[in-house]
């Protein structure tokens, strides 16, 4: 039987206890993607057109450094939300995603998304209280990364 | 010398005996694993002994081996100052001062039918090592298992074919991460509260280990909290500057209690309200 996208939107972790009427409107810009071991779900420099919901795999989150090539800052797992520069203008990824084995996620079209935020508030101020957490967690761990809290300090 | 040295130290836990180095082996970069002719040791996991390397100074180590096999006395150091780096520079058959064991070690009585997590941070995993083997050698009395690691590189993770032997094992769940690799690298990269957020357990009946750097430690133990896991299940092993190891001297004073008498393992109920506070 194939789950309709409605029914996998409602069911990720990320949208647990969502208004069924929101669910409705994000699942109206979702839809399900798939990715190979190895590729890129979007590359640094790229317009933020969708954010992912990881619904299996893995993905990393990688910095390029000519020296270094591509460095792993973090990775993602089932459950994840994969991308947040599509939140702010102008709207482009500071980082590449490559799926690091089959990754099966929900892809939301982050315009479409904006504009039912923006026509209905309520909507926007739902997602924003979906998102800060990631965000907040993230941040955090920049931090702790940034001190090398791990490094010899004698 | 020696039978000097080992006549005295019966009587005054200052005084160091003699031991010789008996086996050197290089874990990573900056980090070195001994083993010493200690005699017949026996040890608490957690606890430390005093090490001296000879004309430069004595330094606090946790002891890392097998507490069940008190025939080994290993202790891995990272060379940091003076006295850890001439140390870790000891070779085989070199002498060795010793004194120890000192402290309180983990709650593993206390950890009996409970599901225990056990949170170890870059060098931090020497001292979880010995409770490691305690819970592994007794694995009949505990719930579930967990062992999350975190550490700088993947050129840093300790005592990596051990951790690669134990993640084979289908009794208990081991998960490492990094804070940054090589695009080569297919485990985890993040802090090692993303782990935790991952980890099953039952909070309810849950008892937490965590050895590291104080600021994961903190982290770490504020996540536990924020999962159910109570205060008191939640231990920590403090680093401070240790010198007499016995509270005398003070130089491990932390608030109302010292580090080297009184711990260094603690509850986080104990330490909770002192941890963050900058004077201290």
């Amino acid at each position: 039987m194939i789950e309709s996208i409605e029914h996998i939107v409602k069911e990720h972790r990320f949208f647990a206890g969502m208004d069924e009427g929101f669910v409705a409107l994000v699942s109206g810009c979702a839809k399900n993607m798939r990715f190979d071991p190895g590729q890129y779900l979007f590359h640094e420099g790229d317009s933020a057109d969708w954010f992912f919901l990881l619904r299996n795999g893995s993905v990393a989150i990688e910095l390029r450094d000519p020296a270094r090539g591509a460095v792993t800052v973090q990775t993602l797992h089932e459950g994840d939300l994969c991308g947040l520069s599509w939140l702010v203008p102008p709207y482009r990824w500071t980082y590449d995603a490559r799926a690091i084995d089959l990754v099966r996620a929900i892809a939301v079209d982050a315009a479409c998304l904006r504009r039912k935020s923006e026509a209905d508030p309520r909507l926007g101020y739902d997602m924003m209280k979906r998102f800060m957490p990631p965000l907040v967690e993230r941040l955090q761990a920049a931090r702790m990364q940034m001190i090398d809290i791990y490094g010899a300090h004698d | 010398m020696t039978d000097a040295f080992s006549a005295a130290s019966v009587a005054d836990p200052m005084i160091p005996r003699v031991a010789r180095v008996v086996r050197r082996k290089r874990e990573i970069a900056d980090v070195v694993t001994l083993e010493i002719d200690g005699g017949a040791f026996d040890f608490a996991p957690g606890q430390f002994n005093m090490l001296t390397a000879f004309g430069v100074g004595e330094a606090a180590i946790s002891v890392s081996g097998d507490p069940d096999n008190s025939a080994r006395l290993v202790h891995t150091i990272r060379a940091v100052g003076a006295v850890s780096r001439a140390l870790t520079e000891l070779h085989v058959g070199e002498p060795i001062g010793l004194r120890g064991p000192f402290g309180r070690g983990w709650p593993m009585v206390e950890a009996e039918g409970r599901d225990v997590i056990v949170v170890a941070g870059g060098l931090g995993l020497a001292p979880l090592r010995p409770a490691l083997y305690r819970l592994f050698a007794e694995r009949e009395k505990y719930g579930r298992i967990l062992l999350l690691f975190g550490a700088r590189s993947p050129a840093d993770i300790l005592f990596r074919d051990e951790l690669e032997a134990w993640r084979g094992r289908l009794d208990i769940e081991v998960e490492a991460t990094v804070d940054h690799a090589r695009g080569d690298w297919r485990g985890n990269v993040g802090v090692v509260t993303t782990l935790l957020s991952r980890a099953q357990f039952s909070a309810a009946s849950a008892l937490a280990m965590l050895c590291g750097p104080e600021i994961m430690m903190r982290f770490v133990a504020n996540a536990l909290l924020e999962r159910g896991v109570a205060q008191e299940r939640v231990y920590l092993s403090m680093e401070r500057n240790m010198k007499c190891a016995i509270g005398w001297c003070g130089h491990c004073q932390f608030g109302p209690v010292f580090i080297c008498r009184d711990g260094p393992v603690f509850p986080y109920s104990q330490l909770r309200g002192l941890i963050a506070k900058k004077e201290i």
